[in-house]
């Protein structure tokens, strides 16, 4: 069977260097396509089903790290999850995350001799896969430690955040942050919830979180954090997708995979 | 007060050498007194003297900055401190021997050993006030050179990070791996972004030097990088230049601009999957030239989103570095605005005033 691979990257000659070493190095992996954007990316992969993803990591809208987490959230077969490779220009940190956490990557400019190395590997990857479920959970487990390794390096703040302050027309609501049930990113604003009433806020997710208290709200969801105290159950559908029923909500909220270990019986 | 012990410890000693000099002189022209009675008196009186003068000098402020009090002051310090020295001096050495120096001596001895510490008091005091004058002067030298220094330091490190924003690595990164696949598929094309890219660096590194180009200049380098980036992100940015002819001879600081629509790319068009258009244009009103950078990204209110990452804080640094450079050239009269273009984007004006190229 000829192995399959997706490129997502958005720069176009990058992209096409990038697939003239790939034959160069790969003559039998077959490109099944090349997008130029995260969200791209993972309605392709979706669809296309490839063994391999190279995955660039600055691109607009979602990037690859995201890209590649919003992927295992849909992901659900036939075949394997596939293996990820990231692909970035001059990015010492980035590197150095990859290094320690065991995650392929290759180096703009691409060169031979490091492609061809990256591509014995995932070659061995791809002949030694197991359980499609067992794919997934082995990238989530990456991907954790490389976005983790972000967010640990983000200060705490002095001291997390008493009141959430909204603007609603010409006013300002100060909304006690115990009666708040979770927050969720939509497009420019984020939500902010209560059991009776919802406002919009314009401080991003990212400032946002590290201004909260960890262990009161916990991040689910690329986009969404909640108060764990107002979380009544966790139930997996057939998919194996977690689900947050909460007490004072009647909406379900969706756990990332990223997110699920946090979701154990005790 | 600050008082240095190894400096005190110093002048006592070149003091106590003093005394013995003058003693052994002492002896020399009366060897038939016994040594001991030129000696003890010569240390005593010596001592005595450099202890109130050593330490009474910093009863006076202007010592504490200079070593050595200054007007009135310095000359009333050894007139006082040599005569009460001497008394002291002699009433420590009459307890040594057990006699009195007054009621013994004649009027002649007497006069001899005051005009011998009144010498060789006014010689010691001479050679304290060159050293610490010149301990002074060298303290000042040092601190003089260390401010040079470490000016020059900054003026450094300021230009290394100016250079940084401009020459940023992972711009250089991808711009070379673009050149790369070129190579082998365009050699035409190649060739063309690596001539813009030589130009590019050249003005970024002359930049950091030269304090004025003419605004010409400054839209060819903006044109390099614009075609550059216009080479990696394809049909995602299309960019207009507009450039009035009769503004083309003004002068500006060099590379003004280019922070400016690097943002407009890395913060507006970079994020946006549709990409967009960057319109940099100059107009001149009333003395005022004003010069605009537009674009249709994805607006300030997006770009926040990654206010806490190091990409908004190298931009911040860019601004920071502009609004610096109009102040350093133009003073309050130089302004930055930055406002929400219409429908979507940011729009960024400079305004300062005219001043036609002397070239």
């Amino acid at each position: 069977m000829t192995p399959t691979a997706l490129i997502a990257e958005d720069e176009p000659l990058l992209a096409a260097a990038l697939k003239a070493e790939l034959t160069r190095a790969w003559p039998e992996l077959h490109i099944v396509a090349t997008v130029g954007d995260g969200a791209s990316a993972v309605r392709e992969a979706l669809a296309r089903q490839p063994d391999v993803l190279f995955f660039d990591i600055r691109m607009p809208g979602v990037s690859g790290l995201d890209a590649a987490v919003d992927l295992a959230d849909v992901w659900l077969g036939p075949k394997p999850f596939p293996a990820l490779v990231f692909v970035t220009a001059y990015d010492e940190y980035a590197v150095q995350a990859f290094e320690a956490h065991a995650v392929d990557y290759v180096l703009k400019p691409v060169q031979p001799a490091r492609l061809q190395k990256t591509v014995s590997k995932v070659q061995q990857v791809l002949s030694s896969r197991g359980s499609p479920a067992m794919n997934i959970e082995a990238a989530m487990v990456q991907l954790r430690g490389l976005m983790g390794g972000g967010s640990a390096l983000a200060m705490p703040s002095v001291a997390p955040l008493k009141v959430i302050q909204a603007s609603v027309g010409s006013t300002i609501r100060m909304v006690p942050i115990d009666e708040i049930i979770y927050f969720e990113a939509a497009d420019k604003y984020i939500r902010v919830l209560t059991a009776t009433s919802e406002y919009l806020i314009r401080t991003p997710l990212k400032e946002l979180l590290p201004q909260l208290d960890a262990n009161t709200f916990w991040q689910v969801h690329r986009g969404t954090a909640v108060q764990a105290s107002t979380i009544d159950a966790v139930t997996r559908d057939e998919a194996g997708k977690l689900w947050l029923n909460l007490r004072g909500r009647a909406e379900k909220l969706s756990v990332s995979r990223l997110y699920a270990h946090l979701f154990k019986a005790m | 007060m600050k008082i240095d012990w190894i400096d005190k410890l110093r002048f006592f000693l070149h003091t106590q050498a003093f005394c013995l000099a003058i003693s052994a002189l002492q002896f020399a022209f009366q060897p038939e007194r016994a040594y001991e009675i030129p000696l003890v008196y010569s240390v005593f009186i010596g001592t005595c003297i450099w202890a109130l003068m050593d330490f009474g000098r910093h009863l006076f402020p202007s010592a504490a900055e200079r070593g050595w009090p200054e007007g009135f002051g310095g000359l009333a310090l050894p007139l006082t401190t040599i005569p009460m020295g001497y008394v002291l001096g002699t009433l420590l050495g009459d307890s040594w021997f057990g006699w009195s120096t007054w009621e013994q001596k004649s009027a002649g001895q007497l006069r001899v050993s005051v005009m011998i510490t009144a010498i060789a008091g006014s010689a010691a005091t001479y050679y304290f006030f060159n050293k610490s004058r010149s301990a002074h002067l060298q303290a000042q030298m040092a601190k003089a050179n260390q401010q040079a220094a470490e000016a020059h330091n900054l003026a450094a490190e300021a230009r290394l990070k100016l250079l940084e924003t401009q020459i940023e690595p992972h711009m250089l990164f991808n711009t070379l791996a673009n050149l790369r696949a070129l190579i082998t598929t365009d050699t035409d094309a190649a060739l063309q972004m690596l001539d813009r890219m030589n130009d590019y660096l050249r003005a970024t590194l002359k930049a950091s030097r030269a304090t004025l180009h003419p605004l010409q200049t400054e839209f060819d380098r903006l044109g390099d990088y614009l075609a550059l980036m216009a080479v990696r992100m394809g049909p995602r940015l299309q960019y207009t230049l507009d450039l009035p002819p009769e503004l083309a001879a003004l002068s500006v600081p060099p590379l003004l601009l280019q922070p400016i629509v690097e943002n407009s790319i890395k913060h507006g068009l970079e994020p946006k999957v549709e990409g967009g258009r960057i319109t940099v244009r100059a107009r001149c009103t009333a003395h005022l030239l004003t010069l605009e950078v537009l674009d249709t990204g994805v607006g300030m209110a997006a770009s926040v989103h990654r206010s806490a990452s190091t990409a908004e804080a190298d931009s911040g640094f860019g601004l920071a570095q502009v609004r610096e450079r109009l102040t350093t050239a133009y003073g309050p009269v130089a302004t930055i605005k930055i406002v929400a273009n219409y429908p979507t984007g940011t729009g960024t004006a400079i305004t300062f005033p005219c001043e036609s190229s002397q070239k």
